[in-house]
């Protein structure tokens, strides 16, 4: 049988103050780990939740997002007549032809900084098309007048953005008359007024890009092929959710990397206050080892009760970095989305998952720091220990 | 056959540059049942001898065999599962583990046998009333005197039945009454439970229990009665 963990647990408690020191430093290597990853899981789930699998979108031919993307109005129309379109109760088909700009806007908190933030004009059918918007608040826009609706990751970040406010812009008054829902999605970080309205305003003469909601999500290739062949116009065909979740790409793989970049150097640090505090413990315990293997403990039970001792302090580390990472969860922040170079706001999202990451990551700082001191233990020269 | 036979035994340390030799060529058999007390001035060897039949440390040559196995020759881990059945140590400076109770000190050996909860529960009982500390189990090495904490030492050292208990310098830092008490442990150990006990000694209160006493002088036994008593 092995050397009891009560006796680890009880030397621990015996040197409170360097045992929680070190817990505290895998803690914060923890908690900035989890901060970090859930950053770049609520960027990601944002993006992706934006986009659904049963809805198309139709760019320009080479355009890599709305932005650089344009759909003449000949070309809208025909496309709003493709027949793989889901159609409504109202019997009309489920397309959109939007237009997509982005204008700056000076934001509440930090008056002097300007936000990029979308304005997408869209076609009465949008609100059919994307299913998980939902009006929160008011009535949409109606035709022919110059409304608005605001996303409600924007209602409160930008000034006159409740309902009912009026916000100026490209030359006109634009009365906010609702708020909308997205499911947590990009669309949330956008307003919506109608694209006849707001094309002019913006003085274009196309579209962006048309949206459209397949009739059956299998329907998918068949569209894009043949849209893709048709000679009267040169487009590219994108399923809506593959869209988003390229466009998440870029962003969310650099959060990644410095995510698991800045924490690498942190665990540097934090391994090297475990290995202290080991070999603080180990020698301070030295005359105690050399009992525990003059008793017939063998070296390597030795070895095994360091390296728990130390996993145990970086799993209470772990734990506590946790708690401290926890309240980030759903806490709503923004950044550009370097794809489109607009505003989008999305949310720190805490999974199980990455928790349980963070855990098995401290417990690996553990071991790591508490191996060296360990096996300095389990070498304890017996006679000269217990002299 | 001796239970204890040390055979054309050197040993040799190196400090540095210089060169030690504390044994050249020591020949000692101990007898099954025996009570032997090993005396001598510092540095004569005692402690190493202790050292050597007990696996801590290897002879540079010759050979140690304790009940018919040559120690001597196992390897480290051989060692630690020899030494857990075979032998029970006691340290002049006690060396309880500070954090676990009396009875979590006497239980340790008996965690690498395969003895069930309740077998050894039954036996540390048993090893903590043959040293008179059946009230003091749950009591932490603070709470307890130098000789009460030296008698924990002494269940655990005889907790798991060995073959052999050795002891170094037992009463070397309890006063004298607690000395007595723990001589007068080590001598009924011997006559009622039959234990081959080996002890190092300074202490003439301590060597005059014991029924041989070996005198070692520069590595080498000297004829008894050459020394002071």
């Amino acid at each position: 049988m092995k050397i009891p963990i009560t006796y680890n647990l009880r030397s621990m408690r015996a040197r409170p103050v360097s045992t929680a020191l070190t817990a505290l430093g895998i803690a914060l290597v923890v908690a900035v780990f989890i901060g970090m990853l859930a950053l770049a899981n609520g960027f990601a789930s944002a993006l992706v939740r934006t986009g659904s699998d049963q809805n198309v979108l139709v760019l320009r031919k080479g355009a890599d997002s709305e932005m650089s993307s344009s759909i003449d109005r000949e070309t809208a129309s025909i496309l709003a007549s493709v027949p793989q379109a889901a159609r409504g109760g109202d019997a009309r088909a489920m397309v959109s032809p939007e237009v997509y700009v982005v204008i700056a806007l000076g934001r509440i908190e930090d008056t002097t900084g300007m936000a990029n933030v979308v304005l997408r004009g869209v076609s009465e059918q949008a609100w059919q098309v994307r299913q998980n918007v939902k009006v929160v608040e008011g009535r949409r826009p109606a035709s022919g007048k110059n409304e608005l609706c605001v996303g409600a990751k924007l209602v409160g970040r930008f000034p006159n953005t409740v309902v009912g406010q009026t916000m100026h812009f490209a030359g006109r008054p634009w009365e906010v008359v609702c708020h909308f829902t997205a499911g947590g999605s990009a669309f949330e970080s956008e307003m919506w007024g109608e694209n006849e309205q707001v094309m002019p305003a913006m003085r274009g003469q196309v579209f962006q890009s048309v949206s459209f909601r397949l009739a059956d999500p299998g329907g998918f290739e068949e569209a894009k092929r043949s849209l893709e062949a048709d000679k009267r116009f040169t487009v590219d065909v994108h399923r809506e959710s593959e869209f988003y979740a390229q466009q998440s790409q870029l962003l969310g793989s650099i959060l990644r990397i410095l995510a698991v970049l800045i924490t690498s150097i942190m665990a540097v640090g934090a391994i090297f206050g475990a290995v202290n505090t080991m070999y603080a413990a180990v020698s301070s315990r030295m005359p105690e080892i050399a009992v525990l293997l003059t008793l017939g403990f063998r070296p390597r039970s030795v070895l095994a009760s360091f390296l728990i001792e130390s996993a145990i302090i970086a799993l209470i580390g772990g734990v506590i970095g946790c708690l401290l990472a926890l309240p980030l969860n759903g806490l709503v922040t923004s950044t550009t989305n370097w794809a489109s170079f607009s505003e989008i706001a999305f949310a720190f999202r805490i999974t199980p998952g990455l928790l349980l990451a963070g855990l098995i990551f401290a417990v690996v700082m553990g071991m790591l720091g508490g191996f060296f001191p360990a096996r300095r233990a389990s070498k304890v020269p017996v006679v000269q220990a217990l002299r | 056959m001796a239970l204890v036979e040390i055979r054309d035994v050197y040993k040799t340390f190196t400090r540095g540059a210089e060169r030690i030799d504390v044994f050249t060529g020591l020949t000692l058999d101990v007898e099954q049942g025996s009570f032997t007390a090993l005396m001598g001035p510092s540095g004569s060897g005692k402690s190493t001898l202790l050292n050597l039949i007990a696996g801590l440390d290897r002879p540079t040559s010759g050979t140690v065999r304790v009940n018919g196995a040559e120690v001597s020759a196992m390897t480290p881990a051989q060692l630690a599962t020899w030494r857990s059945e075979h032998v029970g140590f006691v340290f002049q400076s006690f060396n309880l583990l500070p954090v676990l109770t009396a009875f979590q000190n006497v239980e340790l050996p008996l965690l690498l046998t395969r003895l069930s909860k309740r077998e050894r529960d039954e036996r540390i009982r048993i090893a903590l009333g043959v040293v008179g500390l059946d009230d003091r189990m749950d009591h932490y090495p603070r709470q307890l005197s130098g000789g009460q904490e030296q008698r924990v030492a002494i269940a655990r050292a005889i907790v798991a039945d060995p073959t052999l208990v050795l002891l170094d310098e037992p009463t070397g830092q309890l006063d004298a009454k607690s000395s007595q008490e723990v001589l007068t442990l080590l001598a009924r150990l011997n006559d009622e439970f039959g234990k081959t006990i080996l002890i190092v000694t300074h202490d003439p209160a301590a060597s005059g229990r014991a029924r041989r006493q070996l005198h070692l002088e520069k590595g080498t036994f000297v004829e008894q009665g050459s020394l002071v008593p």
